[in-house]
């Protein structure tokens, strides 16, 4: 069976995130004064073949782990698994 | 000195690589290897992964690269030991490849920076800088936007009491502060080398100042001492 997991990736909180201060600053002067914060990760949606969710997860999870992530700066989490 | 450059799709600096250290530096014996090739060959002394986009850095920059079919021969030869340098993108490849400890980010003004820096000489016992002098302050360019060096408090203590840290950001006049901090790194570092000391990745270009003409030749020291260090370990071997 096929999955469409999707995983998103976002820098660690104690790492700096210029791009997504940099896009604050635009929605603060955009009038939004109530976004305190923006942080700009990815979005990855992989096409897993597998005999259940469980299991695309597992695989997803490998992935994330040892590419999809630099665990120096990121972490990875799975957002949402469901059939293709 | 039997120096290859490895060739990923998007290196730019592979030539400039290459000019430096056969052109200038007179060593006959360097040829580039492209990325699909397994293998750098037989008693290679130096290895150097170019700076440049490798695989439009893609994901991470660095992070594709790693997965390249000659990055295992390559990972290979650094943990045997070999000597192998990166630069710029080079350095990122190392990181992500794990033969250098941390990682290298967005620079903290968000700019992409291509201008000449100052760099402060911090350990002059490694094969890499044996003919500067502590403290010696080279001229040397940059050109990235990812060079924000990071990496966890306990890392960067290591790297420091290890003395692994061989060149940091600095002004003129060999002064290290947060203004004269190119990109955000920790505590202004701009190269290092393994614990090991043979897997060195430095941020600024020495093989783009490696002669007056480009507006200076400082870089061209990295070359010399690692020339001098394979001339010399050539006569230890001989001697024995």
């Amino acid at each position: 069976m096929n999955y469409h997991v999707y995983i998103a990736t976002e820098r660690k909180e104690a790492i700096l995130d210029p791009q997504g201060k940099a896009t604050q600053h635009a929605l603060s002067s955009l009038g939004m004064n109530a976004i305190a914060d923006a942080r700009i990760g990815k979005f990855i949606r992989l096409d897993v073949q597998a005999g259940s969710p469980e299991e695309a997860n597992a695989i997803a999870s490998k992935a994330g782990e040892e590419l999809l992530a630099n665990p120096i700066m990121e972490t990875f989490r799975i957002i949402e698994t469901k059939a293709a | 000195m039997r120096t290859r450059i490895v060739v990923f799709p998007g290196s730019n600096c592979d030539h400039d690589a290459h000019y430096a250290v056969k052109n200038i530096l007179g060593e006959t014996d360097t040829e580039f290897v492209w990325h699909k090739e397994e293998s750098i060959g037989k008693d290679v002394d130096l290895v150097i992964l170019p700076g440049g986009f490798s695989y439009g850095d893609y994901l991470r920059t660095g992070a594709i690269a790693r997965f390249s079919p000659i990055m295992k021969d390559v990972i290979r030869f650094a943990k045997d030991g070999g000597t192998v340098i990166g630069i710029c993108n080079g350095f990122q490849v190392l990181c992500e490849s794990g033969l250098l400890p941390g990682a290298l980010m967005r620079n903290d003004a968000l700019k992409f920076r291509c201008t000449f820096v100052d760099l402060r000489t911090e350990n002059t016992s490694t094969r890499f800088t044996s003919t500067l002098k502590g403290g010696q302050v080279l001229k040397i360019p940059i050109a990235h936007g990812e060079g924000n060096y990071i990496a966890e408090p306990e890392v960067i203590a290591e790297l420091e009491a290890n003395k692994q840290v061989i060149f940091r950001y600095s002004d003129e006049g060999g002064n290290v502060t947060p203004a004269t901090n190119a990109n955000g790194s920790i505590n202004n570092i701009a190269g290092i080398v393994s614990k090991e000391g043979n897997v060195m990745g430095m941020m600024p270009h020495p093989e783009r100042a490696c002669e007056a003409a480009l507006g200076s030749a400082d870089g061209l020291n990295v070359f010399t001492s690692l020339q001098n260090y394979f001339q010399e370990l050539r006569g230890i071997r001989k001697a024995a």
